[in-house]
């Protein structure tokens, strides 16, 4: 119990972070963190492929197109 | 499902080695520190994976950690292709 | 059985650990890299054995997590030690020997915008 606190507490940290974090790069990072911490989330709540769906979009899909956009924008925020 | 008074110290430790990297992620004064971090964080995940399945006693959460060992090398080679500046 | 599962899958532990105080504590982002890869995959290898020493039925799967983790973690790490190296972040300034200097494919390159090595 007293660790699925520290993973929303994890998941809120990282969070702040990638909203606060001006090089965007660092967010797309903080954004990985975030939905790490939900995976395991899913994973304490019984629902493996929930979880195995969120690794495979939060971990690979989502960090690979973020990093093609901001190729192809710029990479620091004003 | 059956905690064992190790298995919380294990959890434990875990969770100071996480709490230790995401610090350091928010501390990290380059991208490739931080990057470092949650590539980190996420092999340590996959160990922590494979303990919670034993934890939990079902032998299909194993199949869990072992897309997550795939997909994780995915986005950190994407992360590094990115900062070498050709992707 | 289950006491060597659990001594083993307790070094492994200890091992995750160092390799995340060592990440938080060594200066540099190359050493951080040391500490980062080597425990960590080490760390890893040993819970999941461990783990399936624990429980003799999941050896099979077991071995094969591992053997995954055991090929995956240096490439990535690699990438992004070469990454780091390319984009120009700085050693810290106890470093004795910078060997990358004698070799033109290592030096970060220039003709773009910045590199990363700039602290913000």
């Amino acid at each position: 119990m007293i660790f699925v606190f520290f993973l929303i507490l994890l998941m809120l940290v990282a969070a702040i972070a990638a909203s606060v974090f001006r090089d965007l790069i660092s967010a797309v990072i903080a954004t990985t963190l975030v939905s790490l911490a939900a995976s395991i989330l899913f994973y304490l709540l019984a629902a493996p492929d929930v979880a195995m769906a969120e690794a495979a979009i939060g971990a690979a899909l989502t960090t690979a197109i973020f990093i093609i956009a901001i190729r192809r924008t710029k990479r620091y925020e004003e | 499902m059956a905690v064992n008074t190790s298995d919380i110290v294990f959890l434990a430790i875990i969770s100071a080695g996480i709490v230790l990297c995401l610090l350091r992620m928010l501390k990290g004064p380059t991208a490739s520190d931080r990057a470092v971090a949650v590539d980190t964080v996420s092999t340590i995940t996959t160990a922590l994976l494979v303990l919670l399945g034993s934890i939990f006693e079902r032998y299909v959460y194993l199949d869990v950690a072992l897309v997550y060992a795939v997909l994780t090398f995915i986005g950190s080679v994407a992360i590094a292709r990115f900062l070498e500046k050709g992707i | 059985m289950q006491i060597i599962g659990t001594v083993i899958t307790g070094i492994g532990i200890i091992f995750l650990f160092i390799g995340s105080l060592g990440l938080f504590r060594l200066p540099d982002v190359y050493n951080r890299l040391q500490a980062g890869t080597k425990c960590t995959t080490l760390g890893a290898f040993f819970t999941i054995v461990g783990v399936g020493i624990m429980q003799p039925d999941w050896l099979l799967k077991t071995l094969v997590i591992a053997l995954f983790i055991l090929i995956t973690n240096p490439i990535s790490n690699h990438a992004l030690g070469r990454a780091s190296c390319k984009s120009g972040v700085p050693l810290c300034d106890r470093t004795v020997v910078d060997k990358t200097k004698n070799f033109e494919k290592c030096r970060p390159i220039h003709d773009e915008l910045e590199g990363d090595g700039e602290i913000q």
